[in-house]
Formats: C-alpha cells, sequence, structure tokens
C-alpha cells in the first residue's frame, strides 16, 4: 500500500512535469515550424533564383546576374552548388549555415565577396561545362595549378561591370 | 516489495531530473526561436517599408529637419556633414570654427589674387552643414558682393521663384544685380535660410532625383548643344543623335545614373560669379580647362570689354579666376568615362538592416574606402589609399612647383615695368599670366588634388608651368619669346568619344 501510494505521488509529479515538457516542446516545435515557413525556409530548397535575393543581400548580384550572358543558361545553383547530390546539400547547408548566421547577427564585412570554399565550387561548375573547351590551355598544368576561369571571364556569371565598356545607362 | 520501491524510487528520481532538463531546454529553445522570428519579421519589414511619410513636403520645403521627420536615416546622415573630416590634402587644418587660411599655407596663392576678394580671406571648406554660415561670415564681404553668391551656398530656389513671379530662371537671372547683403536678408526673412537642402536635389513627390539649379540648366544645355563629345553624359549623345530637337533638359533626358553626378554639377563647377553679368557656367565649347578658357576668351563683358574676373594689382594681367571645376574635372577622367557618378563615391550605398541607403553624409572617399572603392576595386583598403596617395603627391608637388613659377613671372613682370619697360612691351607676359594663372588655379580651387582625372592635371599643370616661363621670358625680353608663339597653337587633346557611343 505504502508503495502504491507511493508509486501514485511520484507518477502524479512525473505527468505533470510531463505534461508541461509536452507543452513546452509543443509550442518549440509549433514557433519553430511557423517560423520556418514565415521565413519561406522550404524555398531554400528550390532552384529559383529569387530565393537567393530574399534577404536583400544578394540583390545587387541577382540583378547583374539578369543581365549577365550566362543568364540564358545558368541559375545561382548552376554555379554556386557542387553537381553531386551529397555536395549539393552540405554546400547548401554550410552556406545557409553561415548566410543566415551572418545576417542575423548582422556581422559580416561588406563589401560582401566569395570565399575559396565556394570559388572552388564555381571553378568546378564552369569546367563541368566547358571542360572540353579549355582542357589544353587551363588545365595542361594540372589541377592544383589549373587557372580561375572567373579571373578573367569575370563578367559571365554577374554582367560587364561599369566602366569596362560595359553598359552605361 | 523492497525491490519494487527501490526501482519506483529510481525511476522518479531519474525521470525527474531528466524530465526538468527537458523543460529546460526546450523552454531556451522556443524563447531562440520566438527571437529568431521577430529577427526575421524586423528584416521584412524593414524590406517591405523604406519610407513612411508622416509630414508633407513640398519644393518649398526648405528646412531639412521637416524631410528628416521622413527620411530620417537620410537627415542624419546629411547632419553629419557638420563633422570635421580630414585628408592629407582635404579638410581643414587651424580650428573646428575657423579653418586654416589656404592664402597662408601656399603665399603664392594670395600673390595671384591680389586684386581680388579671395586675397582677403580664402579658407579650407568645411562640410555642407556651413556652406552658408562660412559665406556669410568670410572676410570677403567687407567688399561689395553680388547675390549670385547664394546660387550655391542657400536653399534659393524659393527666392528665386518670388523675385520671378514664378519663373525660378527669371527670379535667378535678376540677382547679380542684387547685393549680397540684401538678398541674403530677403532669403533669412522669407524662412529659407538653409544650406543646400533636400528639395535642391529631390522632387519632394517622388524623391526621384532633380537638378534645380539656373546656372546648370542653362549650362549644361549650353554643352549639349556644343559639338564637344560627351562621353561622360550618354543622354547628351542620346539627344543629340536623335536630332536636338527640344533643348536639352537633364530631368527629362538623364538616367538616373547620370542624375547622380549632375545633383552634384549644380555647385561644384567653375563658373563667372560677380555683378557685371548672371552667373554663367562656361560650357559651350566643352569642359576641358582649354575648352572653358576658349568660352571665356570669346565671352564679352556687357560693355562689350574683354571677360576677365579682375585686373592683377601687381601686374596688371587681366586675370580668369577659376572656381572649384570638380565636375569638369571629372568629366576629364577615366571614372567619368566609365560611368561612375559623384555619388557612387562621395555618397555610396550603405546597407542597413535589409535596406540599402545612399550615404548623405557626403565626403572623402578616403573616409570610407570599403563602399566608395572596394565595390569595384578589389584591393585592400591600405594599397587604394597608396594608390591615391600617390597620384595626389605627385601632383601636389608638380602644382607647388606652378607656384614658384607663376610668382617668378609676377616678379619678372614687376621688375620690367621698374626698369622702364612699356604697357606694351608687358603685354605679352600679362597674356601668359592669364593663361599659366588660369590652369594652375584651375586645378588648385579644384577640390581632389588632382585625383579627379590625374594625367589631366598633370597635362594643365605641365601647361601652367610652361606658359609661366615663357612669361616670365617675355617679360625680361620685353616682348614674346619665340617659344610663346608656341603657346597659341591650340593642340589641347580633347575628349574622344567612347567606343560605347552611339551604339543602342
Amino acid at each position: 500500500m505504502v508503495t502504491a501510494e507511493g508509486q501514485g505521488r511520484g507518477l502524479a509529479g512525473g505527468t505533470a512535469l510531463l505534461l508541461a515538457l509536452a507543452v513546452l516542446v509543443g509550442a518549440a516545435a509549433g514557433i519553430g515550424g511557423y517560423t520556418f515557413v514565415y521565413a519561406e525556409g522550404l524555398s531554400y530548397m528550390s532552384s529559383d533564383p529569387k530565393v537567393c535575393a530574399n534577404c536583400h543581400i544578394m540583390q545587387a548580384q541577382y540583378d547583374s546576374w539578369q543581365k549577365a550572358s550566362h543568364h540564358h543558361v545558368a541559375v545561382c545553383n548552376d554555379c554556386h552548388l557542387p553537381r553531386g547530390l551529397v555536395g549539393k546539400y552540405v554546400a547548401k547547408a554550410v552556406n545557409g549555415w553561415n548566410h543566415s548566421t551572418a545576417y542575423t547577427l548582422q556581422n559580416f564585412a561588406e563589401p560582401i565577396a566569395i570565399k575559396p570554399f565556394n570559388s572552388g565550387i564555381v571553378q568546378d561548375n564552369c569546367l563541368a561545362c566547358h571542360r572540353q573547351l579549355v582542357e589544353d590551355a587551363v588545365m595542361a598544368r594540372g589541377p592544383a595549378q589549373e587557372a580561375s576561369c572567373v579571373h578573367c571571364h569575370q563578367s559571365a556569371g554577374h554582367g560587364e561591370r561599369a566602366g569596362l565598356g560595359g553598359p552605361r545607362t | 516489495m523492497e525491490r519494487s520501491r527501490l526501482n519506483a524510487v529510481t525511476q522518479r528520481g531519474v525521470s525527474a531530473t531528466i524530465l526538468l532538463s527537458a523543460l529546460v531546454v526546450a523552454a531556451v529553445v522556443a524563447v531562440a526561436l520566438t527571437a529568431l522570428l521577430v529577427n526575421i519579421f524586423e528584416r521584412k519589414q524593414e524590406g517591405k517599408v523604406t519610407t513612411t511619410r508622416l509630414v508633407e513636403v513640398t519644393r518649398d520645403t526648405t528646412d531639412p529637419a521637416r524631410w528628416g521627420v521622413n527620411w530620417p536615416k537620410q537627415y542624419d546622415a546629411y547632419k553629419l556633414t557638420a563633422q570635421p573630416t580630414r585628408t592629407r590634402f582635404g579638410g581643414h587644418g587651424g580650428s573646428e570654427a575657423l579653418p586654416q587660411e589656404k592664402i597662408d599655407k601656399d603665399p603664392w596663392l594670395k600673390r595671384m589674387f591680389l586684386g581680388y576678394a579671395f586675397s582677403i580671406d580664402y579658407r579650407d571648406r568645411r562640410g555642407h552643414a556651413y556652406m552658408l554660415q562660412d559665406q556669410e561670415n568670410t572676410q570677403r564681404q567687407t567688399k561689395p558682393q553680388t547675390g549670385s553668391c547664394l546660387h550655391c551656398h542657400a536653399s534659393v530656389m524659393p527666392l528665386y521663384r518670388k523675385l520671378g513671379d514664378g519663373d525660378a530662371i527669371k527670379g535667378f537671372e535678376m540677382t547679380y544685380k542684387i547685393s549680397y547683403q540684401d538678398l541674403n536678408r530677403q532669403l533669412h526673412e522669407m524662412g529659407h535660410g538653409h544650406t543646400v537642402t533636400c528639395a535642391d536635389c529631390h522632387d519632394p513627390k517622388t524623391m526621384q532625383l532633380i537638378v534645380t539649379r539656373p546656372a546648370f540648366l542653362q549650362g549644361i544645355e549650353r554643352l549639349a548643344g556644343s559639338a564637344a563629345p560627351t562621353p561622360f553624359a550618354p543622354s547628351i549623345e542620346r539627344w543629340r543623335a536623335a536630332g536636338r530637337k527640344a533643348p536639352y533638359d537633364p530631368n527629362a533626358e538623364a538616367s538616373r545614373n547620370e542624375m547622380r553626378t549632375f545633383v552634384c554639377a549644380q555647385c561644384h563647377i567653375e563658373y563667372y560669379c560677380s555683378s557685371a553679368m548672371k552667373l554663367t557656367a562656361p560650357w559651350g565649347k566643352g569642359l576641358s580647362v582649354d575648352q572653358i578658357e576658349v568660352f571665356w576668351n570669346e565671352t564679352r563683358m556687357p560693355d562689350g570689354g574683354r571677360f576677365l574676373d579682375y585686373k592683377h594689382a601687381e601686374t596688371g594681367a587681366p586675370i580668369l579666376k577659376a572656381q572649384h571645376p570638380e565636375f569638369e574635372l571629372w568629366s576629364q577622367g577615366v571614372h567619368a568615362r566609365s560611368g561612375v557618378a559623384c555619388a557612387d563615391c562621395h555618397m555610396p550605398y550603405a546597407r542597413d538592416g535589409a535596406t540599402k541607403v545612399s550615404d548623405h553624409w557626403v565626403r572623402s572617399p578616403l573616409l570610407n574606402i570599403s563602399r566608395a572603392c572596394q565595390g569595384c576595386h578589389k584591393l585592400p583598403e591600405d594599397e587604394i589609399k597608396a594608390r591615391v596617395d600617390l597620384i595626389q603627391t605627385r601632383n601636389f608637388e608638380l602644382m607647388q612647383r606652378g607656384g614658384v613659377a607663376i610668382t617668378a613671372l609676377m616678379d619678372a613682370i614687376v621688375a620690367a615695368r621698374k626698369g622702364g619697360a612699356s604697357e606694351q612691351q608687358l603685354a605679352a607676359a600679362q597674356e601668359l599670366q592669364r593663361k599659366a594663372q588660369w590652369r594652375l588655379d584651375f586645378i588648385a580651387a579644384e577640390n581632389s588634388m588632382g585625383f579627379h582625372a590625374p594625367q589631366e592635371a598633370a597635362r594643365v599643370l605641365g601647361e601652367a608651368l610652361d606658359y609661366a616661363r615663357q612669361g616670365e621670358l617675355a617679360a625680361l625680353r620685353r616682348g614674346p619669346a619665340p617659344a610663346a608663339r608656341v603657346a597659341h597653337t591650340n593642340a589641347a587633346p580633347a575628349l574622344l568619344p567612347t567606343a560605347a557611343a552611339g551604339k543602342p
């Protein structure tokens, strides 16, 4: 009897805690879910270029891409994400984390500039399409010393920079 | 019995601890998620609502504080123009209230300006916030000054409209005859005693960039009507190609990018500003120093006499005084050719949360390199600074040589006159002083120490040096030296159209 009573009391205390936990987890999940939807979280799974300018930081890059020669053949993800399924989502996750923390904390250096990890991805994607054409010219020295395509072809993805004979409006 | 009791206790104890911890974690997660949600909400709002119009403003609202109610970010930055700023060659020495005299720092400037009020008081500049106050207080006001000066030192448009019965151009054309004191008193009585204000560059309804200053409107129309190529202003080339139908109107023709230069070019230009005729921007032949010189040489004073700003008190030379030809020098440089506007470097975009604000703290790009330069030039800040410094130092040193040369020329004319030379014998030397000083002053008065067009600035200084020394020789020889004839062949290189010109 003592035990039963004790167990009963214990269960009652445990039930209250469980209930509170359930409510809180539910609240967190609810708020989290809503935040995800409100922040258009699912859109980041897509390849729509507009998504990359969701937070406005990439607006200039988005605008300039529309004026670039590759506009008709490549969207953001074609150049800025690896081609393999795993690599693609790893890069999305890494960049997604970096960009969202930087934007939330507003603590990044400006003007924004591409970093080596993403530069490598871009280079691989240039070659994914153009490898045969540039094999002899660019890659003769081996993969470690190949020339960066965008070093010269800067305008391919984001248009002519003002002042280099580009659009003067 | 005993065993089951123990179990239950143990189970209870473990569950309670775990449950409590999980509870705390869940609570923290909920808090963090809520904070994130609010943060995202704020950013979204920033992106959506960039301005809130709380008070009505019109083109007659000259008090910038009232505009500041609607556009607080721009107004906050605008107010910062009261802050002292310094670069190696810009900004000012001396105290905050009384900047250093330029004419003390460079005595040759004072000597060049003898016979002109700038020899009395000519100080380093302060920011936009002080433009009216500093003009009201300069010692140059001890001499009679014309109302023309207010064209660029006050929010003067409502006064022009009042004087011209609604026609600002007509009102403006009356003001050169009115004294500065008189016109400034009217300005303050109307309640428009403010420095450059929002309505000078913005349409109060749409906030689109507009140009309002009459002298600029007339000047740019004159430039469009000329044959000079204008690679820095493609809309003029388009207007010409379209058959020059109606007079060129920048407010209708110019692109937004060009307007980001034109609004500044309303004032940061060379002009005639005295009481004999209206304020005039001398752009009828083009914008280079030589083309402006030709324009002035072909201009007649209202009495039919030769155009000059003043007669030099010591030498009697008929001097052209250069104002601050920033727009003109910029137009000759590579940035202008590349479509880079004044505001791109002097008012670069700054990100503020999810919005983009043009920095209304107008100042030297050297104080804001990351935003002003690095958007295009992917170089470390120190390297950019070093390159600019190199350009400016070279021009500064060349300019100081020019100061020595012009002083030698003035000495030679004074000595020749003392030695009995006739005015006729000195005429060639006086002409050469006009040419040399015009060029030297063009670069000295321009506020970039040559940076706006480095090679052009050096070319102009090189010519100034040559003319100054030719003038010195002419004074020594009591007549034109043989080399002086070369000086009159007008072989100055003119701007070439860009390759893009004429393309759709």
